[in-house]
């Protein structure tokens, strides 16, 4: 049996007086993309980061490659994991170009007192290459588009040659074209680096093409975990947002009642 | 125009002070400029001039009175920054207004020295000792050592601290680094710069810089440039018009900022400012 990636067992996370996760546990294999959806507050971003140590536990324990995750190797992981969040408003005129944005990715590997070398610019022209993002190398990161800096994001992700992938709602204020092209490079990124991949989103039309497991969160809970075949329907929406099944139906015409889901690329 | 005042003691004093310190202040002066926390200079100076006067009040060195409560300031600023209970610019705001309370209390409370006190706010360049100079020195030499050791980690921490931390970087200890740097340089620049005139030394060269690259090495040595044209620049004409030097100083750093934004390559990218976050960039 293959041990897992990570595992996490009866997490509880506490955010002043609120209590963001409750009990939460997920195993997840090597290899496997894993969608997390749920409404607003349901606890999505801090499922995905107690992965790379950015959220503490108040109760329970996760193991990440095998680790206990703790303060003392927080620093350690985290050089395996790579993580992209949302955009966020980079201002166009800080003094930091795109190839310098990815050369970060190398940064916590590389440790102190090292500086990066031949070998290293290589991984992000590489990076760059496979991002589609060469020609824009030496452009300062904050004149780039939503679109394009999530594409820096993901290279700076490859830079750093992680064994796990988190996403957190990278194609979140992207328009239509930029969220599809995003979708389709992490995608290809998690095959061919053989990545263990935990995205959150919201986008539900792109889980089926690109999830193997699909994890449903609602107040601070799991409250289903499955193929996305299976379990992205009316029924599991409607309980999920809180929504009647004729407003679910209404709102997404494309799912039928059945729990098929009607792919409208064919 | 008789130029032999330069041959004296205390002008080659003032001229190194002014070189060390435009150095060392514009070095921390772009940390201050791209964590976007301008405020930090001006909390600090406060913390160190209440420190300074009580040591003036309780007869210890005023330099460790101004060193302790600079990084008492710095301690209390990282931690209030980080928790998120407040914004750093609240933060700042509430230790600098402590501080200059405290600064007044003992100015009321110790009336005797009440003349050093303004040496102190305003600083006078002109009678730092060489003890002072090598005190720069010292701390010139490990503020760039600093910058040049540890350039990567400090490029991803003010770059961004989610990603700096994301990628491994031990972000939270370098921030906080960065702010003890900031309450030490202030510290020994207190005499010669002075509390008051310090933070704009510490954030005129940078923000003058910032208007003119996109490399953030090349922002360190502009910064540096401008930090110690303004010390010379301000002591010939505060020679030449018989003037105050600190105000001199600071009034050429200024003038140098305006220079910048008038020439600034960055005027164009205004327009990336309202550009909206998808589409395409221009080729």
């Amino acid at each position: 049996m293959v041990d897992a990636v990570i595992k996490i067992e009866n997490a509880v996370v506490v955010y002043r007086d609120s209590v963001a996760l409750n009990g939460v546990s997920l195993k997840v294999d090597p290899g496997e993309f894993v969608g997390i959806i749920g409404p607003n507050g349901a606890g999505k971003t801090t499922l995905l980061t107690i992965v790379n140590g950015f959220t503490r536990l108040a109760g329970g324990q996760a193991w990440v490659l095998g680790q206990t995750v703790n303060g003392h190797n927080r620093h350690e992981l985290r050089k395996q994991v790579g993580y992209v969040a949302q955009v966020e408003n980079t201002d166009p005129r800080v003094p930091v170009n795109v190839r310098e944005v990815v050369m970060m990715g190398r940064y916590g590997r590389l440790g102190l007192f090292h500086r990066p070398g031949a070998s290293d610019r290589t991984v992000v022209d590489e990076a760059l290459e496979m991002v589609g993002m060469s020609h824009l190398a030496n452009r300062p990161i904050g004149q780039l588009s939503g679109g394009e800096q999530q594409r820096v994001g993901i290279a700076r992700c490859l830079a750093q040659e992680p064994r796990i992938f988190l996403l957190d709602e990278p194609t979140a204020s992207l328009d239509w074209k930029a969220r599809a092209d995003i979708l389709e490079l992490v995608k290809r990124i998690h095959d061919l680096r053989y990545l263990t991949t935990l995205f959150v989103t919201h986008d539900l039309d792109a889980l089926p093409h690109t999830c193997d497991r699909v994890v449903l969160m609602k107040n601070g809970h799991i409250i289903g975990d499955g193929a996305p075949d299976k379990l992205i329907n009316t029924e599991t929406l409607s309980r999920l947002y809180d929504l009647p099944v004729p407003v679910v139906e209404e709102r997404r015409p494309h799912i039928h009642r059945t729990g098929d889901v009607h792919r409208r690329d064919g | 125009m008789d130029f032999s005042i330069f041959g004296y003691q205390f002008m080659q004093n003032a001229i190194l002070a002014a070189f060390l310190a435009g150095i060392v202040c514009s070095a921390i002066g772009v940390f201050v400029v791209l964590l976007h926390m301008p405020f930090i200079g001006v909390a600090m100076s406060h913390a160190a001039f209440a420190g300074a006067l009580l040591g003036l009040w309780l007869d210890f060195n005023p330099l460790l009175g101004a060193l302790i409560f600079s990084l008492a300031a710095a301690s209390v600023i990282g931690p209030l920054a980080d928790r998120g209970a407040l914004s750093p610019e609240t933060s700042l705001g509430v230790v600098f207004s402590l501080m200059l309370g405290l600064a007044f209390l003992f100015i009321g409370i110790i009336p005797s020295t009440r003349s050093a006190a303004l040496d102190l706010l305003w600083g006078s360049i002109l009678t730092v000792s060489r003890g002072d100079i090598v005190l720069l020195a010292i701390v010139a030499v490990v503020v760039i050592g600093m910058v040049v050791i540890f350039f990567k980690e400090i490029q991803a921490t003010i770059f961004s601290r989610s990603v700096a931390m994301a990628v491994g970087l031990p972000a939270t200890v370098i921030l906080y680094a960065v702010l003890f740097l900031t309450g030490v340089t202030v510290t020994v620049t207190l005499r010669s710069i002075g509390g008051l005139l310090i933070f704009s030394l510490i954030l005129n060269p940078a923000a003058a810089a910032y208007q003119l690259t996109y490399s953030m090495k090349i922002m360190f040595l502009l910064a540096a440039v401008f930090g110690v044209v303004s010390g010379w620049v301000g002591l010939i004409v505060s020679y030449l018009f018989d003037l105050p030097s600190g105000a001199t100083i600071v009034l050429t750093s200024s003038v140098i900022f305006l220079l910048a934004v008038l020439f600034s390559p960055k005027r164009r990218v205004k327009q990336w400012e309202n550009k909206a976050i998808n589409g395409e960039t221009a080729r």
